[in-house]
This record gives structure tokens, C-alpha cells and sequence, in this order.
């Protein structure tokens, strides 16, 4: 019985430690790149550090935050969640984005209300410091 | 812990990588022109390379930022930056494009354009985290009428989510023991749980927690009859 308690306890820390975030709405073709795998996106998905969020010429997905930031991308997107902390008490936390094409709408959260610039968001020329609060952002496709 | 000490050294190893983006209030006056400028000039300036220098886009792919007014009206502050040229945009709808081998450069696009182009994104965006408060008869873990009919209008709000988190937190007077508050609190989000989960919520997205008299909403002596502490807070998202 300890036992079983031990592991339901152990599967419930890596859990929550791993998910940053969790999918929210998902519209067409959207899958999660993590490690290797590609992961058909679904609605209560967990997001996790390091993944990368890519959207078909059909697909749009919306992911809430531990933070209650909100991210969205639309068609043909590559979103990767770069880094990500955030301690629910102080609100001290760190993230880092980035739109490699496609577009994205953001909500940034408690982390930017707590610390102002501490949300950047890279695109293939530039880097935003977010101080506050709404904004999209366009990445075109590279020409070929 | 072991998180705590893992964000340290990420933050300690970071920091000093990229110089700190010292983006801060000391640069605006020089990346804001148009505040007190010459005031009617909403379009995009023309620059000496207008936007039909296509050929001259050989670095970059074309990228726009806009910042949008939130739904109260308040606009926040994006800065954009380029290898050290940057652009702050703090007004609804300035935008910063960036195409070739230009630094950020500030426009004004007009709302419909924007919206146009972003309707996909914008209409993915998860619904905004909401809160509610149920309050109880005293001693209980019965709802007010008041709080019964709130209850509806939340579960109606958690209809519009596919995929809700929920958190309900409970809450006491300072009347009677402290751990028969820690207990009654607990029950007080228990039974709101139960209250969601039998409208057809599923039970693995609410999570039930009780504070007991810790956290009053109005701080009070011990032992004093305070409706508005009887209470369970709810988050959702």
C-alpha cells in the first residue's frame, strides 16, 4: 500500500513538474514535437518545456499557462516553448518563446505582471521583451 | 526544492549570456517618435525603400508585431529588437515590421487589417482565467440562494471549455475550533465539487482544497459571525 503510494506520488510530482501548460483549443491539424515524437495536439494535453507546437495550413491551437498566460497559434505555425518557470508563490518565472513562422496571438501572465520583461518572445530577426500584455506577431514564410 | 534550485541556475547561467536586455524606461524617448510629434501622420512612413524593394529581402522573411488594447482598454508594451536596433511599441495597434536586412521599423495599421490577419490566432486563444465566490450558511456546507444561482452561472461559463482546470479552495469564520474550520472548509469545496461534477464536470479537473479560518476575506477577531469568510474560491481556466 506505501508502496503504491510512493509511485502515485512519484507519477503525480513528474507530472506536474513536467506540464507548463495544457492545450486548450485545438482547430485542425496540430501536433506537439517532443523529443523526437511527434504527438497528435488534443483539448487538457499538457505542455511541457522544450516542446515545439506546429500547426497545418488548416490547424490553430490555444495553450493556457501555469502563469494564465495564453498563447495561440494559427495556420502553418512553429511555436517552441523555449523555457519556462514559474513560482505560483512569488510569481517569479522566466519564459521564453519562439515564433519561427506563422502567426501567434499572446496574453502574457502573472510572470510579466510580477517582472516585466521576463517573457521574450524570438522570431528568426528579432527578440520582443514583454512588459505587458496583449500582442500578435507574424513570421512569414522564408521565400524559397 | 530541487526545481527552485534548478530555476537559480538557470537564471544564474543565463543572465549574463545575453546582455540583459535593458529594455527598460531609459531608451523610449528615442524609439518613440510619433507621442508628441507632428500629429496626423498614421501611415507607415515611406522609408527611402518602400514596400516594393522586395528583391532587398534576402535575410529576413518578412515579420510584423502588433500590440492590441486588452478588452478593458488598456494597452501594454512590447519592444521589439533587431542586433541592438529596437522599437517600443506602446499604443493599440503600433506595430514594428521587420523585412531583409531592415532594423524594426514603427507603423500604424489600421484595427480591421490587423484583426484580418490574425482572426485564426486570435479566435484560438484559450478563454481568459475567471474566479468565483460561493458563500454558505453559517456552520454549514450549504450554499446561500444567492451563491446557488451563481453556481448555475459558473456552470455554464465551465460549458464553454473543452478543457476547464479547476480549482475550489474553502473557507471559514473565525467562529469555533480551528480544526473543525479545517475540516468544514475542506467539506465546503468537497461538496461544490461533487455539486460540479454531478452537472457533468469530469471529477479529474476539479481539485478540492480547504484553508479554514487562515485566510479570512475580512480579517475579524476570533470567534465573530462573518458571512463573507463562509466561502469556497474558485478558479478557472
Amino acid at each position: 500500500m506505501r508502496w503504491i503510494l510512493a509511485i502515485a506520488a512519484a507519477a503525480f510530482t513528474v507530472a506536474s513538474y513536467a506540464d507548463v501548460g495544457q492545450i486548450k483549443s485545438v482547430r485542425g491539424t496540430v501536433h506537439i514535437e517532443r523529443e523526437g515524437q511527434q504527438l497528435a495536439a488534443a483539448p487538457g494535453m499538457g505542455v511541457r518545456q522544450s516542446d515545439v507546437l506546429v500547426t497545418g495550413a488548416d490547424g490553430a491551437v490555444g495553450v493556457t499557462f501555469a502563469d494564465n498566460s495564453l498563447l495561440s497559434a494559427g495556420p502553418k505555425s512553429v511555436l517552441a516553448i523555449d523555457r519556462y518557470s514559474f513560482d505560483s508563490t512569488t510569481h517569479a518565472g522566466q519564459f521564453d518563446a519562439s515564433l519561427r513562422q506563422g502567426t501567434l496571438a499572446v496574453v502574457s501572465g502573472k510572470i510579466v505582471k510580477q517582472t516585466p520583461g521576463a517573457m521574450r518572445v524570438r522570431t528568426p530577426a528579432s527578440i520582443m521583451g514583454v512588459r505587458g500584455t496583449e500582442f500578435v506577431v507574424q513570421v512569414d514564410e522564408p521565400a524559397k | 526544492m530541487l526545481i527552485g534550485a534548478i530555476m537559480a541556475l538557470i537564471l544564474a547561467f543565463h543572465q549574463p549570456l545575453p546582455p540583459p536586455p535593458p529594455i527598460a524606461a531609459a531608451e523610449p524617448e528615442k524609439a518613440l517618435p510619433p507621442p508628441v510629434s507632428p500629429a496626423p501622420e498614421p501611415e507607415p512612413q515611406p522609408e527611402p525603400e518602400p514596400a516594393k524593394a522586395e528583391p532587398k529581402r534576402a535575410n529576413a522573411s518578412p515579420e510584423l508585431v502588433v500590440v492590441l488594447p486588452s478588452a478593458d482598454g488598456h494597452v501594454g508594451m512590447v519592444v521589439v529588437e533587431r542586433d541592438g536596433e529596437r522599437v517600443v511599441l506602446n499604443e493599440a495597434y503600433a506595430s514594428s515590421r521587420i523585412a531583409g536586412t531592415s532594423g524594426p521599423q514603427l507603423v500604424r495599421l489600421p484595427e480591421p487589417q490587423v484583426r484580418a490577419a490574425f482572426t485564426p490566432a486570435l479566435v484560438a486563444l484559450p478563454a481568459r482565467p475567471m474566479s468565483f465566490q460561493l458563500y454558505f450558511l453559517r456552520g454549514t456546507d450549504e450554499l446561500t440562494d444567492e451563491s446557488r444561482a451563481e453556481l448555475g452561472r459558473m456552470l455554464s461559463e465551465l460549458r464553454q471549455r473543452p478543457a476547464p482546470d479547476i480549482l475550489v479552495v474553502g473557507h471559514t469564520d473565525s467562529l469555533g475550533q480551528e480544526e473543525k474550520n479545517d475540516a468544514l472548509s475542506l467539506q465546503r469545496a468537497q461538496r461544490v465539487k461533487a455539486a460540479l461534477v454531478s452537472q457533468g464536470v469530469a471529477a479529474a479537473r476539479v481539485r478540492a482544497a480547504g484553508r479554514g479560518e487562515r485566510e479570512p476575506l475580512v480579517p475579524t477577531a476570533d470567534g465573530v459571525d462573518e458571512p463573507r469568510n463562509r466561502r469556497v474560491e474558485i478558479s478557472v481556466r
